[in-house]
């Protein structure tokens, strides 16, 4: 039923500046891609795309950034938040050669689908992409799967200088990919997408929510696609159609909000 | 041949499944995709003068037998959205705008805007049960709301329907009143007032701390207040609440309402629901021998 159910944080680390990953027992299947909604009681309720996926434990990650955020930043193992979900479709796993782009925060909820397209052993190669060096987080973890890494910085404080989808360009010059898979900002992940031309496409799109069931509208994008139940990850082919893609958001009170 | 065209005065519907205020109404895109599901018009969100947030959330909790929400009237502002309305002017799906506000002014000129915008209908929100100073507080007012009902008609063409609530004990002094304010219709019913406690944390769950109920759960006490309505006044009733499949919608019929409005079933069934209700009220209908909707308006208050 879709009401919180409240959980034990179980643990609480810090990944970089500002960065924290908790976990909570939660013994359900949950795909790579799909989101809860954490509540903080008293606090407010916010969507979360997972980050680590075990049988028994799952982990969100995010930024110390908003009320809801901080709030949860502050939280130790042992306090109690209320889960309610999996929502939201996830990703597909088509194709052998993959490309992952993950721009900040977007970066969290791409491991496990690495991690899940390791698992078969498909030849992939991850971009992360963020403002500085001091910012980024997940590279052993990634780098433990196998996978090929390579970083991008605004300010060029590690490896390529530049944005990712920049990076990212030059590589879908060079060689052939059958998938290409991010979350970030969206108008890195617009940039990324007419990049991509013809090579199928996924993104994880990031919408203000409220009732996360498809009901009242808030997430809405394009013709009525609901972030929270028709996607979070669109495709390529849906994005293009989708005129707010990369452009605009809406905030509480429904107001357009550009990129 | 079974018929399932309705009217609501002037306005006349290809099915009476309508969409009801505040499930995807967000936006233009949002709406055109619950007319492409087959419904019969389309009511907007609540849209107020200002840009107003709403609640933080938790604003949706799912319970045993329906809905709880608090979501506070958020809306863009009636300027913004009139961009939203205007985009779909063209459409042959009516668009009925839901309006709130304070006092009978603001009402009027929320009401010509919408007009403008291209509005087929008005619905004036006098019923949500989670927003200080507006909804069920101005609606459960039958001077204020009689002069409210009669500014809006006389600066208005559309017709003008009336959301009422369940939580009040003078439904019928408040119809009856409506109906004098030459209101054209009367929509029953906008949610039940209600709470759901977490028992771990001991604090109510929803952010406003009380909400609206809807769902299945509700459809009984939607039904009594439009037999009640029925019996009350000679405009037509719109009933909402509940509505989940083609036998809700006609058990509404035989109460007395024209036409229905659907919300909470497009969580429960998906926003296809609109087609799914038409298809078992036809069948529904094919099966006891009834060609017309009008056949069964009121059929259980004779």
């Amino acid at each position: 039923m879709n009401h919180p159910i409240i959980i034990p944080i179980l643990t609480s680390t810090i990944e970089a500046t500002d960065i924290k990953t908790i976990t909570f027992h939660y013994p359900g299947d949950v795909l790579p891609g799909q989101f809860f909604m954490v509540w903080i009681p008293g606090v407010d309720e916010i969507p979360m795309s997972v980050s680590q996926i075990t049988k028994r434990v799952k982990g969100i990650t995010f930024r110390n950034i908003g009320d809801a955020t901080r709030a949860l930043y502050q939280l130790k193992k042992g306090d109690h938040i209320g889960i309610r979900g999996p929502y939201g479709n996830g990703f597909t796993l088509i194709g052998k050669r993959l490309l992952f782009v993950g721009g900040g925060t977007g970066i969290a909820m791409l491991v496990p689908v690495v991690e899940q397209a390791r698992k078969k052993k498909l030849p992939s190669t991850v971009i992360l992409g963020v403002k500085t060096k001091n910012q980024l987080f997940f590279e052993d973890r990634l780098r433990r799967t196998g996978t090929t890494v390579l970083v991008s910085t605004d300010d060029g404080s590690l490896g390529y200088k530049g944005f990712a989808s920049d990076l990212a360009k030059e590589i879908l010059q060079k060689e052939k990919i059958d998938m290409v898979y991010t979350c970030g900002p969206e108008r890195m992940m617009s940039s990324l997408l007419s990049y991509c031309k013809s090579i199928p496409f996924q993104a994880s799109l990031e919408r203000y929510m409220k009732c996360a069931i498809g009901i009242c509208g808030q997430c809405c994008v394009g013709k009525g696609l609901r972030v929270c139940l028709d996607g979070p990850i669109f495709d390529g082919a849906t994005l293009k159609k989708v005129e707010d893609f990369g452009i605009y958001r809406r905030d509480a009170a429904g107001r357009k909000i550009l990129f | 041949m079974v018929d399932i065209s309705t009217t609501i005065g002037p306005l006349r519907l290809k099915n009476p499944t309508m969409l009801a205020s505040g499930i995807m109404d967000e936006d233009a895109g949002s709406m055109q995709r619950m007319m492409d599901c087959g419904a019969g018009a389309i009511v907007t969100k609540s849209i107020g003068m200002q840009p107003r947030e709403g609640y933080a959330n938790p604003t949706v909790v799912e319970l045993e037998y329906g809905l709880l929400n608090a979501m506070g009237l958020p809306n863009p502002g009636i300027e913004l959205y009139g961009e939203e309305v205007k985009k779909l002017r063209t459409s042959n799906v009516p668009i009925i705008g839901s309006i709130y506000a304070a006092d009978a002014d603001e009402f009027v000129s929320l009401a010509e805007k919408m007009q403008r915008f291209g509005a087929n209908a008005l619905e004036l929100n006098v019923s949500c049960p989670h927003a200080k100073q507006y909804g069920l507080e101005v609606g459960c007012d039958p001077v204020l709301l009689q002069e409210i009902v009669t500014s809006v008609k006389q600066n208005v063409s559309i017709p003008v329907f009336i959301k009422v609530s369940p939580n009040i004990m003078n439904l019928v002094q408040i119809v009856q009143g409506a109906e004098k304010a030459s209101a054209d219709a009367i929509v029953a019913i906008n949610t039940v007032k209600a709470m759901k406690i977490d028992l771990e944390t001991r604090c109510p769950v929803l952010a406003n701390k009380t909400g609206g109920y809807s769902g299945k759960a509700i459809k009984p006490i939607g039904v009594r207040c439009v037999y009640d309505i029925a019996q009350a006044v000679d405009i037509p009733i719109i009933g909402v609440g509940g509505i989940t499949t083609g036998e809700d919608a006609i058990e509404y019929f035989m109460a007395g309402a024209s036409a229905v409005q659907i919300g909470s079933a497009v969580y429960y069934r998906g926003p296809d629901v609109f087609k799914s209700v038409c298809e078992e009220i036809k069948t529904w209908m094919k099966n006891h021998g009834t060609t017309t909707i009008k056949e069964l308006i009121g059929a259980a208050c004779r």
